[in-house]
C-alpha cells in the first residue's frame, strides 16, 4: 500500500464514519430517551435514498401510501381517544398532522412533476415523506408498550424491522439505485483529490451534529428530552409528557436516518435492504459510547469507518465480519471497567 | 372537617390499589387556599401513594378536584399545567445536569404555553436559597442531601405552583438541615402557594401546619387543627411520645 490508496481509503473511511456517526446519536438519543434499541433505524436510511431515487425516477415513491396509511391508524386511534374526552382542539391537531398534512403531500404529486423538480426540492419533499413516519411509528409501535422492559422493547423493534424491510422489498424491487451526486465538483488538496459529495457528506454530519449539540445544550426543549433520559419520572413531574418526548426523538431519529440516506445514496448503491448494515455498524459505533456517551460514540463511528475501509482493501472478503469483531474487545473491555447499569424500577 | 369556603384541592373517597393490596381507602382531604396542611402517619401507611395518585403517577378511583375543577383520573402534565407541583420523596433531580438547568426545566410547562418569566422566577428562588446561587452551574449529582431537598423544592417553585405538595422534605436530613427546611416551608406560606405536606417528623410539621390528616393503614384515622392535634393524646403517645424530646427542640 502506498501513501496514495491510503489517503483514498482514509477519505472513504471518514465519509462513511461521518454517517456511522450521525445514525450512532440517533441510536444513543432514542436508547437514553425511550429505552428502545432502535434496529429500524437503517430502514430510514434505505426509505430515504429510495424515496429520493423514486422521485427523481418520475414516480410517485410508494412511501406516500405507506405515510397515509400509518397516518390513518395514528387518526384513527388518538382521534376516537380525543373524541371520548371530548377535546376539539386536539382532535383538529391529530386529524391535521395525520391525515391532512400526508394528503398534502398526495395532492403535491397529483398537481405537480416532482422529477423535473430541482433537486434540493426533491431532497426536501423525500424528507417530507420519510420523517413523519418515526413519530407514527411510535405511536403505533412503541408508545402502547412504553413501560415494558428493554427486552421487550427490542423484540417489538426487531419486528418492525423485519416489517419494514419486507414492505420496502415490496415498494421499491430488489434493484440497487444510486442517485445523482449533489455536485460534480472535484478538489485538489495537493497529491489529494476531494469528491464535492464526500465534502457534503462530511460537512452535512458535522453541521448537523453541532446543530444537536447546541439544541441539547441550549434550548429547553433539547434539556428536557435530557433530563427524561436522566430521570422519566422527574422529567414527568415537571410537565414534559413521556409521549411527546418519544415523538420527538423518534421525529430526530428519523430525520437523521432519512438524511443520512440521501447524503449516502450517490456514493454507494442502495437496496431496500443496504439500511440494516449500515444502521449495525452505527450501532457498533452507539455500542463503543456505551449507549449513553454521544462523542465517544462519534469517536467509535469514525472508527468503524475507518476499519471498515481499510480492511476492504486488505480483506475485502472479511471486512464485515472485522467490522463487527470490534464489538467484542470493546464490550469486554466495558464490563471490566464500567459498573453495571440496571434496568430502571 | 377542614372547612373552607374554595378549597385549592378537594379529594373525595380516593381508592388506590396494587393489584388486590389496596394501599388507600377513601381518603377525604381539603387544602385552603394558602393553607399549610399536614399528612402524617407511619411508614406503609399510604401517604406516598396519596400524593402520587393526586399528580396522576399512579390510577386511582374517586375524585381529586384542584382549582375547583373535577378530575376523574388525574393526568400529570395537565395537573402540573395546572399549578399541582409535587416534590417527591426521592426527588427526582436530574443528576447529570447543572442547578440552574434543573431549576429552568422546573419552569418547563410555563414555558411551554408561552410564560417565559423563568430569569426573574429563578431570581427569587435563589433569594430564598441562595446557597444554590453560588453552585449554580454545579451538577446536581454532586450535592449533599439537604442541597439536593432545596434544589428540588427550587425547582417546583419555578412553575409558579398554586399548589405544592412536599413528600418527606425532611427524609434522611441531619437535624440542622431539617430546621432549615422548616422555616422556609414556613416561610413559603408569604408567597400565598398552599402547601400539602407529608411528614413523618410528626413534630415539625404540626408546628408548621395549619391543619391535619393522621393516615393509618390507607384511611384518614384523625383529622383538625394543627394545634389542636398537638395537644391530641393518642396523636402525642403515637406520634409525639418516643424521641420527641429530641425533635422537640428542632420543631421551634
Amino acid at each position: 500500500m502506498d501513501l496514495q490508496i491510503a489517503i483514498l481509503l482514509g477519505q472513504d473511511g471518514i465519509t462513511t464514519g461521518a454517517i456511522y456517526a450521525l445514525l450512532a446519536l440517533a441510536l444513543v438519543l432514542v436508547f437514553a430517551v425511550t429505552r428502545v434499541i432502535f434496529i429500524p433505524q437503517g430502514e430510514f436510511v434505505a426509505f430515504g435514498a429510495l424515496t429520493l431515487a423514486s422521485l427523481q425516477g418520475g414516480n410517485t415513491p410508494a412511501t406516500l401510501w405507506l405515510l397515509l396509511g400509518c397516518g390513518v391508524a395514528v387518526a384513527a386511534v388518538d382521534g376516537l381517544a380525543a373524541v371520548r374526552r371530548g377535546d376539539a382542539r386536539r382532535l383538529v391537531s391529530i386529524l391535521g398532522w395525520n391525515l391532512a398534512y400526508p394528503l398534502a403531500l398526495a395532492a403535491l404529486f397529483y398537481a405537480s412533476q416532482p422529477g423535473a423538480m430541482p433537486m434540493l426540492l426533491q431532497i426536501l419533499v423525500a424528507l417530507a415523506i420519510v420523517v413523519p413516519l418515526g413519530p407514527m411509528i411510535y405511536r403505533l409501535a412503541f408508545q402502547p408498550i412504553a413501560e415494558a422492559p428493554v427486552l421487550i422493547l427490542l423484540i417489538v423493534s426487531v419486528a418492525l424491522h423485519v416489517t419494514l424491510v419486507g414492505l420496502g422489498l415490496l415498494f421499491f424491487g430488489a434493484e440497487g439505485t444510486r442517485t445523482p451526486a449533489f455536485s460534480d465538483a472535484q478538489f485538489e488538496l495537493g497529491s489529494i483529490m476531494i469528491s464535492g459529495q464526500q465534502l457534503w457528506v462530511v460537512g452535512t454530519s458535522a453541521l448537523l451534529i453541532a446543530v444537536l449539540y447546541l439544541f441539547f445544550g441550549r434550548t429547553i426543549y433539547g434539556k428536557a428530552l435530557r433530563a427524561t433520559a436522566i430521570n422519566r419520572n422527574g422529567a414527568r413531574l415537571m410537565g414534559f409528557s413521556p409521549v411527546f418526548a418519544g415523538k420527538l426523538t423518534f421525529l430526530l431519529a428519523a430525520f437523521i436516518g432519512a438524511l443520512s440516506g440521501v447524503l449516502i445514496a450517490p456514493v454507494t448503491t442502495i437496496y431496500y435492504d443496504t439500511g440494516f448494515l449500515i444502521g449495525l455498524k452505527g450501532f457498533v459505533a452507539a455500542i463503543i459510547g456505551g449507549l449513553a456517551s454521544y462523542p465517544l460514540a462519534a469517536a467509535g463511528a469514525l472508527t468503524v469507518g475507518l476499519l471498515e475501509s481499510f480492511s476492504s482493501f486488505w480483506a475485502s472478503a472479511y471486512k464485515e465480519v472485522i467490522v463487527f469483531t470490534l464489538i467484542i474487545p470493546v464490550l469486554l473491555w466495558q464490563s471490566l471497567t464500567s459498573h453495571h447499569i440496571d434496568e430502571e424500577e | 372537617m377542614n372547612t373552607i369556603a374554595q378549597p385549592v384541592l378537594e379529594v373525595r373517597d380516593l381508592c388506590v390499589a396494587y393489584g388486590k393490596v389496596e394501599a388507600l381507602t377513601n381518603a377525604n382531604i381539603r387544602v385552603g387556599e394558602g393553607q399549610i396542611v399536614t399528612v402524617i402517619g407511619p411508614n406503609g401507611a399510604g401517604k406516598t401513594t396519596m400524593l402520587s395518585a393526586i399528580v396522576g403517577l399512579l390510577e386511582s378511583k374517586g375524585q381529586v378536584a384542584f382549582n375547583g375543577r373535577v378530575e376523574v383520573s388525574p393526568d400529570v402534565e395537565r395537573m402540573v399545567a395546572g399549578g399541582m407541583s409535587l416534590v417527591p420523596e426521592k426527588r427526582e433531580l436530574f443528576g447529570e445536569m447543572s442547578i440552574e438547568d434543573n431549576l429552568l426545566l422546573g419552569a418547563f410547562h410555563r414555558y411551554r404555553t408561552g410564560k417565559r418569566d423563568h430569569a426573574e422566577t429563578m431570581n427569587e428562588v435563589f433569594e430564598l436559597f441562595p446557597r444554590l446561587k453560588e453552585r449554580r452551574a454545579q451538577q446536581a449529582g454532586t450535592l449533599s442531601g439537604g442541597e439536593r431537598q432545596m434544589l428540588a423544592v427550587g425547582r417546583a417553585l419555578m412553575g409558579k405552583p398554586r399548589l405544592l405538595m412536599l413528600d418527606e422534605p425532611s427524609l434522611g436530613l441531619a437535624p440542622l438541615i431539617t430546621r432549615e427546611i422548616f422555616r422556609i416551608i414556613a416561610e413559603l406560606r408569604k408567597t400565598g402557594v398552599s402547601i400539602l405536606l407529608v411528614e413523618q417528623n410528626a413534630r415539625a410539621a404540626l408546628a408548621v401546619a395549619d391543619y391535619a390528616y393522621v393516615l393509618e393503614t390507607g384511611g384518614v384515622a384523625m383529622e383538625g387543627p394543627a394545634h389542636d392535634l398537638r395537644d391530641d393524646p393518642r396523636v402525642i403517645e403515637t406520634y409525639l411520645g418516643l424521641g420527641g424530646k429530641h425533635q422537640d427542640m428542632l420543631a421551634t
